[in-house]
Parts: structure tokens; C-alpha cells; sequence
């Protein structure tokens, strides 16, 4: 038996920062906006005793159940997709604030280029500078034009950073709160790639510098560099969240509900528009129909898509014939790197998630692509962020890895490595996509989202360009052994390397290209918004969530416009 | 069976352990550390009761919720032991306590595999692909204890247990290398779970039964549970700090 619940304005599916942001924006406006919210209640009181590696950073304590759902994956359309059964190659949050608790906080606006970066790159180095199936396109944005909601997320957000990086856009005001602390160790990166001719500056961080309180009036704290940040979540409130944020300020409106345990599987849809989402309650297995004017897929990349293939909403991609858009241009990050081995200890255990320098003089279109058999970069960063010693136990070329030798050399090196690492990005390949999976269900009985992924010879050649930049600046900083990072092959799912996966629901100008436009608006049903990293036509060299800060803004803006004046907002 | 005199002898390896930090610290790290060592090893033999005594192991006793006969659980041991042995810096996985940590960690949501994706069909993937057993972790954990007391057999014609270190090491090296028909699952990955578990009862908090006494991060120079760094992380020079537990009280 299904039952049907009062309509709302607004529903949006999971609670993090699109989530969040979507609520306090539109419940601030007088809309009424459920929140849907597979995973459980928590905040700040819940993470009293945080600081505990293996229930947090082993077992996944804030990870999405794989028992009841995951995906299937597969290098190439030739392999038979199998389910991921473990968590791997990166981790899928749950709960109140999803990914959006556990992160690091490192927060960075994509660069000019990665929004017109097929314009861009034709005419620089002439339309077949890729070959055709890397299927880059332009966002249907420019920088300057999403530049007001990036300012927006910073300012909510009151990220801790400093505007001296030459490679950035332009920016309307600085950053809301200084830089983080410059320690001996960033200093060391600082100096080396100063000697080198680059351009160092502080990462910029949701690990605040100081106490903030943000223009919705909450209070963001200083953060205490406890070490423990990815993969936990903040007991001090410093480390900005959509709990302590977003979520706050919609619910203070009394416009705002969030609904817990509620696993939406179905966009019910009638004719070009929706009517509001079906779900189940996780652990009564009770079904309600949530009826609402507008919804908001607000989950993760991989679910936002799943949902709108479920629901039969948009043209599935087909890589035989590169029709459709749905599930096109998945894209995932790649990590150039380099370690040193250094002789004397240093403080590693310290640290905070963003806590970090980094240099963006291989990044974007900043060096010139004309010799090379790739485009983009990487940012290269030192950072700080707290070693923890069941997954760190570094060891020279040549260790075995367990033993008497092992045992050694691991406790020797815990205190005495370095790693100056590469978020690179990664362009989308005609072969690279998502899909429904036809073997495997979830335990609502609706099948899996099946992920076809491998590394592209773009992604080898950025990778090996880079990795050896990193080395350059492990020599200059006076390691006495640098290692650089193995050159890439086949994409394997079971190593964690990030959780920065994009595409499948690219945004555009042409809804012939794209699944949303730049409003984040479904051009096939105009009550329906989808945004998060799903709409990244590529992935840029930076983590993703301050270019998904600023999408949510703008598509906010979208729902309170489109509940005003229907239609379509393009 | 006979049992193994290193697991009867934790006191000693305190003492041992106390001693080797000490003669590190001699060897040039912090000096602070002497005073809080001679402290720890004070509490260490401190009246019964005491919740320095019995971390990880409330009421002060330890006993198997898994494992159901002592055998397996001393080739368990054995085999982390050379994973993770005894030397001058301190204790190994058997003074640790880490086979007391597999032992309960198999009994609950890891060794069940309670979040982990087990529906059918199962087929065997590329590499790439991970995990695709229809075998539980302590499924897994209980025939490798086995097929190493048969390889012991067959090999050396003897108990696992009694073997010297280099005869252990020839037969986990032939499950690293992936020779050891396994049912169900390879050697190679059976391998790797050991070894994960093995530094995971090194270093996870003692809360969890292993790294006894936090003598893992002391030996690591990892100090565990602490509030903040703020005051700390401008130092040019290491700084040393006394772990603590979240199971401390404080």
C-alpha cells in the first residue's frame, strides 16, 4: 500500500550541500521544501568521539550501506559489469550532510577555462587538437557568469584562503576569512617551488582560520588542526557543513522538513512534467508518494543519475552511436604524485583537511599544450592533513611489505614523508558512461546504476606530464629519496583514489548535448532540477564541491524563479 | 596443543617494550618520553582494577567470541607475529593483542560482511573489479587458519605453531603469491585481509581489544586522541606527545 502525503513546493532527494542549499534558498522565499534523506539525523554532538581511524576510516562509519545498494562496473562495454561490492575507489556518503560531513574542505572555483573549454582549446590548438571521441564541450555557463554564486558559496561556506594565485578568474570580493596557518611543512613547499619559478599560495579551505559567522547568521568555528577530517566528521563545528549551515538556516524559516530513513526510488512523471518522487522508509519498508511542485534530485552523482534512468525521464546515452545524453561524459580525477622520504621527523599527525599549498602553474591551459599529446592539468598541492597510522605506513622502494623490514621502515617513515599530490582532471571519452545495470538490483528490487570507466591515453599522458613536475618539486624540497607516483593503466575500482566523480547529468546550451540547462533545469520536464557534480561536462583539476556550491546557488535561484513564473528559465 | 609462552608473557613485553622506546629515545628522538614511559609502566603493574591494566579488555580478562578452539587462534597469531614481529622498537601483533582484535572483529558487522553488497550471481571478475566471493571475511579467515596448519604439514610435517619463523614466512609467502588453492577465494587475497588486519589491530584504537597499552603508536609516535594541534603545529621541531585512548577517561 502506497500512501500519498500532502503536496509541498519543493521536494528535494538527499540532504547535503545541493540539498541543503536548494532548502534554505527556497524555504527563505516562503516555498514549502521537504528534504528526503535516505541515511539518519546527526550533527556536531555526534562526533565527540571522532577520532577513531578504524571505525571512521576503515569501516566507513559515515558511508553509504552497500548491503542495500551499490553499483556494477566494468572497464569496457566488451566486460561483464560486477557489482562493487566493497567500498573502494571512493566513498559514497549517507546521512544528513552526505559527502558533504565527511569531506576535507578543500574548496576551489573551476577555472575560465574548464567552462568553455571546448571554445577554448579549438581555438588555441586547432579543433583536432583531441581526437573525436573525447567528447569535451562547453558548460553553457562562463566563469563570469557563475562567478556571483561562487561568492555566494564562499561567503555561506566562509571559506579560509587568499586570492594571490595569478591562474584564477576574476573574483568580486576576497575570501571571507585569512588563510590558514602557514606550518613548517607548508613552508617547505613554499620555498621549493618559489626556487622553481611557480607560484605557491594557501589552498583554499572550509576548515576555517577563525570564527565566522555567515551571512544566514550561522556560526562556522575556528578549526583546531586535529587530523582528522576526511572521512570523519567535525566535532568542533569548524569544519563548514551543511549541518551546521545551510541546513540550519532553512529549517529556522519553519518552511522546512526533513524527512529521515526515506529512500526515494521513482520521479513520478506525467506527461513533460513531474508530479512528485515515490520512496520507501529504509527500515519500516512502508512506501509514500511525495507530491510536490518542483523537485530536486540532490543526491550524489551516480544516484541523480540513476533515478532519472528509473524513471524513464531523458534519452539514455548510447555509445555505439552517441545518441542520447543521459549517463554521457562520466568523468573521474586524476592523481599525478610524487613522495619523499625525508631524514628528520616532522609533525604529520597534525593537521586539517585543507590545510595545504598548492601551485596551479600546471593546471588549465596556464602552460602551453602545443608539444603535448594532452590538455588541462593539475593542480599540485602539499597538504597537511593529518597522518593516521593504520593507512599510513610508508615504505622505501624495495621494503617488503610485511615483516621484520616492513615493520621498521614503516614506523621510521610514518613521521618522516611527504607527499606533494596532483588533483588532475580528467576529460570525458565517448566509451566512458553510465547506465542502467540489467543483472543486479538494490533491495527495493530497482536495478543497480552499471559504471563503464577506464583511463584514457589523455589521462596517461596528463598523469606522466605531471607526476614528474610533483618529483621536480619532492627534489627541491630536500627529500633524500623521491618516489614517484606508478604510471597509470587500467582504471581499478578497488584501491580508494577520490571521490570526485562527474558527469552523466552534464549541463549545456543544447539540449541535443545535455541533460540540463545552465539553470540546472531538465530540458524535458521543466519542474524538474538536477545538479551536483553529475553536471560537470568534464572534471577540472581541483576538487569539485565549491564549483557544486556555486551550481546549487544558481539552480536555487532557478526553483524560486520557476515557481513564480513557470517555463522554461533559458 | 601447546600454548604459545609469548602470549603468557604481556607484563614481560611491557617491560621489553618500555625499555626498547627508551633506548630509541637514547638514540636521539625526544627526551620527554623517558618520564612517560616509566609512568605507563608504573600503571602497568599497578593494582588489578585499574583501567590502565585492562584497556581493551574490560573487567581485565580477554577470552575468544570467534574463534572456537585455541588452535586456530594460535596459528592466527603466529602468522601475525611474523607479519608484524617483536623487535628493539616494542611489541608485535601478538604482544599488541592483535589476534584478540581479528578474533572479535570476525564476529561482528566485518567478519559478516553487514554493509558489503551480497547478492547473487557471483562470478569471478577481472582484477579490476574487486571483491566478488560469495564468502564471508571469517569464512575466509577460518580455511586460510587451515590450509596453513596443511601446509604446514605437508611441507614440514608439522603444527604451524611449531615451525621456525623462516619455514612460517616460505608458506605466507605462497599465499602472497597467489599458490594456495583456496576455495572460494585466492590466497593472494586472503593475504592481503591478514595483513590489513594485522595493522589494523596494531594501530586502531585499543577500544578494539588490539594495540594494548597504545604501545602500536607509541612506537609509531602517533598520539592517538587528541583535542587539538593548534598550539603545537607551528613547531619547527617534532613534537612528542603521550597517546591517548578514547576509552581513557580524561
Amino acid at each position: 500500500m502506497v500512501t500519498t502525503l500532502d503536496s509541498v513546493d519543493v521536494v528535494t532527494v538527499g540532504v547535503g550541500w545541493t540539498g541543503g542549499i536548494i532548502a534554505a534558498e527556497c524555504a527563505k522565499e516562503g516555498l514549502k521544501v521537504v528534504g528526503l534523506e535516505r541515511g539518519r539525523e546527526r550533527g556536531t554532538e555526534d562526533f565527540s568521539i571522532v577520532h577513531d581511524e578504524y571505525r571512521y576510516a576503515i569501516r566507513y562509519e559515515l558511508m553509504q550501506d552497500l548491503s542495500k545498494e551499490t553499483i556494477t562496473f566494468r572497464n569496457n562495454r566488451q566486460q561483464r559489469a560486477l557489482p562493487m561490492r566493497q567500498l573502494g575507489s571512493f566513498l559514497l556518503g549517507e546521512g544528513l550532510g552526505g559527502s558533504g560531513t565527511h569531506w576535507n574542505g578543500q574548496t576551489w572555483r573551476f577555472l575560465p577555462y574548464d567552462f568553455q573549454i571546448k571554445t577554448m582549446t579549438d581555438e588555441k590548438y586547432g579543433a583536432n587538437k583531441l581526437p573525436a571521441e573525447y567528447t569535451i564541450q562547453d558548460w553553457g555557463i562562463t566563469y563570469d557568469e557563475l562567478e556571483p554564486y561562487f561568492d555566494r558559496f564562499e561567503k555561506t561556506a566562509g571559506i579560509s584562503g587568499e586570492d594571490i594565485n595569478p591562474f584564477w578568474g576574476q573574483r568580486s570580493s576576497p575570501y571571507p576569512t585569512p588563510p590558514m596557518k602557514k606550518t613548517p611543512i607548508l613552508q617547505r613547499f613554499e620555498t621549493a617551488t618559489s626556487n622553481l619559478g611557480l607560484s605557491p599560495f594557501m589552498l583554499p579551505s572550509a576548515n576555517l582560520s577563525e570564527a565566522y559567522e555567515n551571512p544566514d547568521g550561522q556560526q562556522i568555528n575556528a578549526c583546531q588542526y586535529c587530523g582528522f577530517c576526511e572521512r570523519f566528521g567535525c566535532e568542533y563545528g569548524a569544519k563548514t557543513s551543511p549541518e551546521i549551515t545551510v541546513v540550519p538556516a532553512a529549517r529556522e524559516t519553519g518552511n522546512y522538513e526533513i524527512k529521515f530513513n526515506a529512500n526515494v526510488v521513482e520521479v513520478m512523471k506525467e506527461g513533460d512534467r513531474v508530479t512528485g518522487v515515490r520512496y520507501y522508509d529504509t527500515q519500516t519498508f512502508e512506501e509514500f508518494i511525495q507530491p510536490a511542485n518542483v523537485v530536486v534530485l540532490t543526491s550524489y552523482v551516480l544516484n541523480n543519475a540513476k533515478l532519472l534512468m528509473v524513471s524513464e525521464i531523458g534519452q539514455q546515452y548510447d555509445p555505439e552511436s552517441g545518441q542520447g545524453t543521459l549517463g554521457k561524459n562520466y568523468a573521474y580525477q586524476i592523481l599525478p604524485g610524487a613522495s619523499g622520504f625525508f631524514e628528520e621527523q616532522m609533525n604529520t599527525f597534525m593537521g586539517a583537511g585543507a590545510l595545504g599549498m598548492s601551485v596551479d602553474d600546471f593546471n588549465g591551459d596556464a602552460f602551453d599544450h602545443g608539444d603535448m599529446d594532452f590538455i588541462h592539468g593539475a593542480s599540485l598541492s602539499m597538504t597537511q592533513t593529518g597522518s593516521r597510522p593504520i593507512l599510513h605506513n610508508p615504505i622505501p622502494p624495495d621494503t617488503p611489505s610485511w615483516g621484520a623490514d616492513f615493520k621498521r621502515a614503516s614506523i621510521e617513515n610514518y613521521t618522516r614523508t611527504l607527499g606533494v599530490g596532483g588533483q588532475g582532471a580528467s576529460m570525458p571519452h565517448r566509451e566512458n558512461f553510465m547506465a542502467l545495470d540489467g543483472t543486479y538490483k538494490d533491495i527495493y528490487g530497482v536495478p543497480l546504476l552499471q559504471l563503464t570507466y577506464n583511463f584514457t591515453d589523455q589521462d596517461r599522458a596528463l598523469h606522466s606530464y605531471i607526476t614528474e613536475k610533483a618529483a621536480e618539486i619532492m627534489q627541491e624540497m630536500g627529500a633524500k629519496t623521491v618516489v614517484a607516483g606508478n604510471p597509470i593503466s587500467d582504471y581499478d575500482i578497488v584501491p580508494y583514489q577520490t571521490t570526485h566523480n562527474t558527469g552523466g547529468t552534464i549541463m549545456g546550451a543544447d539540449p541535443a548535448t545535455s541533460v540540463v540547462n545552465n539553470f540546472l533545469q531538465h530540458w524535458d520536464a521543466e519542474n524538474l532540477f538536477v545538479v551536483g557534480a553529475g553536471n560537470f561536462a568534464h572534471n577540472g583539476g581541483y576538487n569539485p564541491t565549491g564549483t557544486v556550491g556555486a551550481l546549487a546557488y544558481r539552480c536555487a535561484e532557478g526553483v524560486i524563479r520557476y515557481s513564480r513564473e513557470g517555463g522554461s528559465l533559458v | 596443543m601447546a600454548k604459545n609462552d609469548k602470549n603468557f608473557s604481556r607484563r614481560d613485553f611491557l617491560k621489553t617494550s618500555g625499555i626498547a622506546t627508551g633506548a630509541l629515545i637514547g638514540g636521539g628522538i625526544i627526551g620527554g618520553l623517558i618520564g612517560a614511559n616509566t609512568n605507563q609502566q608504573d600503571t602497568a603493574s599497578s593494582p588489578p582494577g585499574t583501567p590502565q591494566e585492562s584497556l581493551g579488555s574490560p573487567g581485565g580478562v580477554r577470552g575468544l567470541v570467534f574463534f572456537k578452539n585455541n588452535a586456530e587462534f594460535e596459528i592466527l597469531n603466529q602468522a601475525t607475529e611474523r607479519i608484524f614481529p617483536e623487535d628493539d622498537l616494542g611489541p608485535g601483533a601478538i604482544g599488541l593483542g592483535v589476534g584478540y582484535f581479528i578474533d572479535q572483529q570476525l564476529s561482528g558487522s566485518y567478519g559478516e560482511n553487514s554493509k558489503e553488497y551480497m547478492q547473487p550471481p557471483f562470478y569471478e571478475g577481472g582484477i579490476t573489479q574487486g571483491y566478488q566471493s560469495r564468502l564471508k571475511r571469517n569464512e575466509m579467515f577460518r580455511q586460510g587458519i587451515q590450509l596453513m596448519q596443511q601446509e604446514a604439514q605437508s611441507r614440514f610435517n608439522a603444527n604451524f605453531v611449531d615451525l621456525e619463523g623462516e619455514q612460517m614466512d616460505e608458506i605466507l609467502t605462497a599465499f602472497q603469491e597467489d599458490e594456495i588453492q583456496m576455495k572460494g577465494t585466492t590466497s593472494l587475497f586472503f593475504f592481503r585481509l591478514l595483513r590489513q588486519a594485522t595493522l589494523e589491530g596494531a594501530y586502531a584504537d585499543p577500544i578494539y581489544g588490539g594495540n594494548h597499552n597504545m604501545e602500536g603508536w607509541r612506537m609509531k609516535n602517533f598520539p592517538g586522541h587528541q583535542t587539538a594541534y593548534i598550539n603545537e603545529i607551528d613547531s619547527e621541531d617534532f613534537v612528542d606527545i603521550e597517546p591517548q585512548s578514547l576509552g581513557m577517561e580524561h
